[in-house]
C-alpha cells in the first residue's frame, strides 16, 4: 500500500507524491508531517523509547504476511444499536457501513473531505500529533499524518445518542493500512467511539481528539484476535476545562501491538482515564506507551493497565505523568500489573513521574507476579474446579481495568469475551 | 466418617517431618476437638486433609466414608463433603463474596450430578444463612474477605460452611479473634448444622468454644502426633494446667 512504501522512499530521501483527493486543506499538514518524519527518521531498536519493542517490522517496506484468523465468535457488540463504519484492510466499505448521518454529529471521510466544510479539521489534523512530538519523537504518527489513506473526521456538537463503531476487518494477508481519524468534541458534546477488529496485516492508526470545555469523550477498543497482526496506534488528546476523556483498550494476542496514548490536560478540572487489558497466549507482544501532561489546575489522570501473559507472551508498559509548573492540585494515578501464568512470559515496565508543581498527589505502581496460590487453593477447597478458579482470579485481576469502562453494557460484553477466551484455553 | 491412620507428612520443599503418625477416627454425627501447643501440626493436618500443595504424605492414610481422599484434588474432596474453615481465611480481591459462593455451591452440585441452584433460590438461601450469622448484605457484595475484620472473616467461613452443607467440617481456630457474642453466633451456627450425618473436627486453643459446642472426644496433639484422647474434661485440664503435665506423661 501507498503509505508504508512511500515512507521507505521518504527515508531514502525520495519524497513520493502525497495521497491525492483528500482535500487541499490537508496538504500542508501532510507536507509538514512528511518533513517532520524526514527529519526525525524512523524509530529504531536502539532508541530509548523503543527499548522494549522492536519497531523493525513496523517500518519495513512490506508488511509481513498475516494469516487471516478464523474468528468463530460473533461480531462484537452485534446486538447493540450503533452507527457502524466498516473498513476492510483499511478500505472503507460503504455497503457494510451505516448511513453516516446522525443528530449532533457530522461525520466525513478523510478520503473525500475536499468538498466538505472542514475548517475545524484543519485546526486538528496533524496538529495534536505535531504537539505530541515533544519531548519524545513519534515518527510512526508523523508518517501516519503524511500518508493516511482514509479515516473519519468527526465533529460532535451535542450529546450523540449512540456509539460510533469503527469496525476494522482483515481479509487480505498482506494488507498494510493507514487510517487517521480526527474527533472534535465541541462544548457540551458527548460521544462514544468504539473500535474493534484486527484491521489489517499491518495497521498504522492515528486518532486526534480535541475535547472542548465541558465535553466528554469515551473510547472503547478491542484489538483482536488475529495472531499475526501487527499494529502501531497513536491517540493524541487535548482536554479543555471540565472535560472528560476515557479510553479503554482490550488486546487479544497479535504478534506485535504498540499503543501510544498522549494526553494533554490544558483546561482546569479535567479528567483523563486510560486503561487497558491485554491477554497474550503465545509469542505475542503488547506495548502500552502512555504520556500524560498536566498543564492545568485540579486535573485528574488515571492509567490502569493489566496484562495476563502465558506461553512466551511479552507485555510492555511505558507510562509517564508529567506535571508542569503551575499544574497544582494534580491528582495522578498510574498502575501497571502483569499476571504471568508461566515462567516463559515477561513483563517490562517503565513507570515515570516528572513533577514541577509542589501541591500534587501522584502515585504509581508496577507489579508482575504469578497467580496467588493461596487464593487458588481457597477457591478449590470450596469445590471450584482448578480451571474455573484460575479464570475467576484472572478476571478479578483484570477487573480494575475493565471497571474503567463507563458503559455497563459494553463492559459486560468484553468481560464475556475474556471469559470465553480463558475458558477456551482450558478446554 | 473420617478415618486417619498412621499419617506421616513431610514438607515438600525441605526435608522436614511435621506429622509423625496421626491416628484419628471421627464417627458420623460426632464432634471431636483437637488442642495442642503452637506448631504441633494441627493446621498442617487440616491442610493435608483438604489437599493443599506443598506437603508429602510419606505414610498412612485418610479416608472419608471409606474412600481414600489423599489422591483427590481439593475440589473433589469438597464435592465429597469435606470442608475446612481456615485459620487464616484468604482475601481474594476482585471476586465478590456472593459470586464466589454461588460458583462454589453450583460447582459442588454439578460434581455430584445435581441440578444447579437457581439465582432466586440461592439468594433466598444465602440471605437466610447470613442473617443468622449476623452478616449484613453489604459484606456479601464485597470481595471475598477483603477488608473484613478478623471476626468477620471467621463468620464468613461459617457462612460458607452453612451454604455448602458439607458432611465433614474441620474448623481451624474459628474461635480465635472472635468477640464473646460472635463466638456464640458461630457456635450456634455450628450447632444448627449438627446432625447425625455430619461430623466436626474442631481445632481450638480455648475451652470456651467447647462450652458452646460440646465435643464427644478431645484430642491433644503434640509434635505431630495425638498424644492423648479423652472426654471434654481433657479440655478443662489443658485450660487449667497447660500442656506441661500432658507432655511429661508421654515423654
Ligand atoms: N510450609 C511450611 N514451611 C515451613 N514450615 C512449615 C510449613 N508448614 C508448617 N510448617 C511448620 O510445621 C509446624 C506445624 O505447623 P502448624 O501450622 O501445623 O501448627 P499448628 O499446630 O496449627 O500451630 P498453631 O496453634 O500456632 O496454629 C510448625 O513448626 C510450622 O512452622
Ligand atoms: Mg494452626
Amino acid at each position: 500500500m501507498v503509505g508504508m512504501s512511500a515512507t521507505a522512499n521518504t527515508q531514502a530521501g525520495a519524497m513520493r507524491e502525497l495521497p491525492l483527493g483528500q482535500g487541499a486543506w490537508a496538504q500542508t499538514a501532510r507536507g509538514d508531517a512528511a518533513a517532520r518524519l524526514l527529519e526525525m527518521g524512523q524509530p529504531h531498536k536502539r532508541d530509548e523509547y523503543w527499548k522494549y519493542t522492536d519497531p523493525t517490522s513496523l517500518t519495513a517496506v512490506e508488511a509481513s504476511k498475516a494469516e487471516v484468523f478464523d474468528d468463530d465468535e460473533s461480531p462484537l457488540f452485534e446486538d447493540m444499536d450503533m452507527l457502524r463504519v466498516v473498513f476492510v484492510d483499511g478500505d472503507f466499505d460503504e455497503e457494510a457501513s451505516s448511513d453516516l448521518s446522525m443528530e449532533n454529529v457530522e461525520i466525513t471521510r478523510l478520503a473525500n473531505a475536499a468538498g466538505a466544510d472542514i475548517h475545524w479539521a484543519k485546526d486538528l489534523y496533524g496538529v495534536l500529533e505535531a504537539r505530541g512530538q515533544t519531548p519524545v519523537k513519534r515518527p510512526l504518527a508523523a508518517m501516519n499524518t503524511a500518508y493516511a489513506t482514509d479515516g473519519l473526521l468527526v465533529r460532535v456538537t451535542g450529546k450523540v445518542s449512540k456509539p460510533i463503531h469503527l469496525v476494522y476487518l482483515h481479509r487480505d494477508e498482506t494488507s498494510d493500512a493507514i487510517l487517521h481519524h480526527c474527533i472534535s468534541v465541541e462544548k457540551g458534546g458527548d460521544v462514544t467511539i468504539i473500535e474493534s477488529g484486527p484491521a489489517a496485516a499491518r495497521f498504522n492508526k492515528c486518532m486526534e481528539v480535541e475535547v472542548a470545555d465541558g465535553a466528554a469523550f469515551h473510547h472503547v477498543r478491542a484489538q483482536g484476535r488475529d495472531h499475526e497482526r501487527r499494529a502501531a496506534t497513536h491517540m493524541f488528546a487535548r482536554l479543555g476545562r471540565e472535560s472528560s476523556f476515557k479510553s479503554f483498550t482490550l488486546t487479544f494476542n497479535g504478534v506485535l501491538t504498540r499503543n501510544e496514548c498522549i494526553i494533554e490536560l490544558t483546561g482546569d478540572d479535567a479528567a483523563a482515564h486510560v486503561a487497558g487489558a491485554a491477554v497474550g497466549d503465545g509469542d505475542f507482544h503488547h506495548d502500552d506507551t502512555v504520556f500524560i501532561t498536566h498543564d492545568a489546575v485540579n486535573c485528574e489522570s488515571r492509567q490502569v493497565f493489566k496484562k495476563v501473559l502465558r506461553n512466551g507472551a511479552t507485555g510492555v508498559f511505558q507510562g509517564k505523568i508529567l506535571v508542569k509548573a503551575g499544574a497544582q492540585k494534580t491528582d495522578g494515578y498510574q498502575i501497571s500489573q502483569a499476571l504471568l501464568l508461566d515462567d516463559d512470559s515477561q513483563f517490562l515496565a517503565k513507570p515515570e513521574l516528572e513533577i514541577y508543581a509542589d501541591d500534587v498527589a501522584c502515585s504509581h505502581g508496577s507489579t508482575s507476579g504469578a497467580i496467588d496460590e493461596d487464593a487458588l487453593f481457597y477457591l478449590r477447597s470450596r469445590g471450584v474446579p482448578e480451571n474455573a478458579a484460575q479464570n475467576l482470579l484472572v478476571l478479578a485481576f483484570l477487573g480494575e481495568a475493565l471497571e474503567e469502562i463507563e458503559s455497563e453494557e459494553l463492559a459486560a460484553e468484553l468481560r464475556d469475551r475474556l471469559e470465553a477466551w480463558f475458558s477456551r484455553r482450558h478446554g | 466418617m473420617l478415618e486417619i491412620k498412621n499419617l506421616h507428612v513431610e514438607l515438600e520443599e525441605e526435608d522436614k517431618q511435621i506429622l509423625k503418625g496421626v491416628d484419628l477416627s471421627v464417627g458420623a454425627g460426632q464432634v471431636h476437638a483437637i488442642m495442642g501447643p503452637n506448631g504441633s501440626g494441627k493446621s498442617t493436618l487440616s491442610y493435608v486433609l483438604s489437599g493443599k500443595d506443598g506437603y508429602e504424605v510419606t505414610d498412612g492414610s485418610a479416608t472419608l466414608d471409606a474412600v481414600d481422599i489423599l489422591d483427590m484434588d481439593p475440589e473433589e474432596r469438597a464435592a465429597a463433603g469435606l470442608f475446612l474453615a481456615f485459620q487464616y481465611p484468604v482475601e481474594i480481591p476482585g471476586v465478590g463474596n456472593m459470586t464466589f459462593l454461588r460458583t462454589a455451591v453450583n460447582a459442588q452440585r454439578k460434581a455430584r450430578g445435581e441440578d444447579e441452584m437457581s439465582a432466586g433460590d440461592f439468594l433466598k438461601f444465602i440471605r437466610e444463612k447470613a442473617k443468622s450469622l449476623n452478616i449484613d448484605a453489604e459484606m456479601l457484595k464485597r470481595p471475598v474477605n477483603v477488608g473484613f475484620s478478623g471476626g468477620e472473616k471467621k463468620r464468613n467461613e461459617i457462612l460458607q460452611m452453612a451454604m455448602l452443607e458439607p458432611k465433614m467440617c474441620i474448623l481451624d481456630e474459628t474461635d480465635s479473634g472472635l468477640d464473646v457474642d460472635a463466638m456464640k453466633l458461630v457456635a450456634e451456627g455450628v450447632n444448627a448444622l449438627r446432625s447425625e450425618g455430619r461430623s466436626f473436627l474442631v481445632i481450638t486453643h480455648y475451652q470456651r468454644l467447647l462450652d458452646h459446642i460440646k465435643p464427644d472426644v478431645v484430642h491433644i496433639m503434640a509434635d505431630g502426633k495425638i498424644i492423648k484422647s479423652g472426654g471434654p474434661e481433657l479440655a478443662l485440664e489443658v485450660e487449667n494446667n497447660g500442656y506441661a503435665d500432658l507432655l511429661a506423661e508421654v515423654a
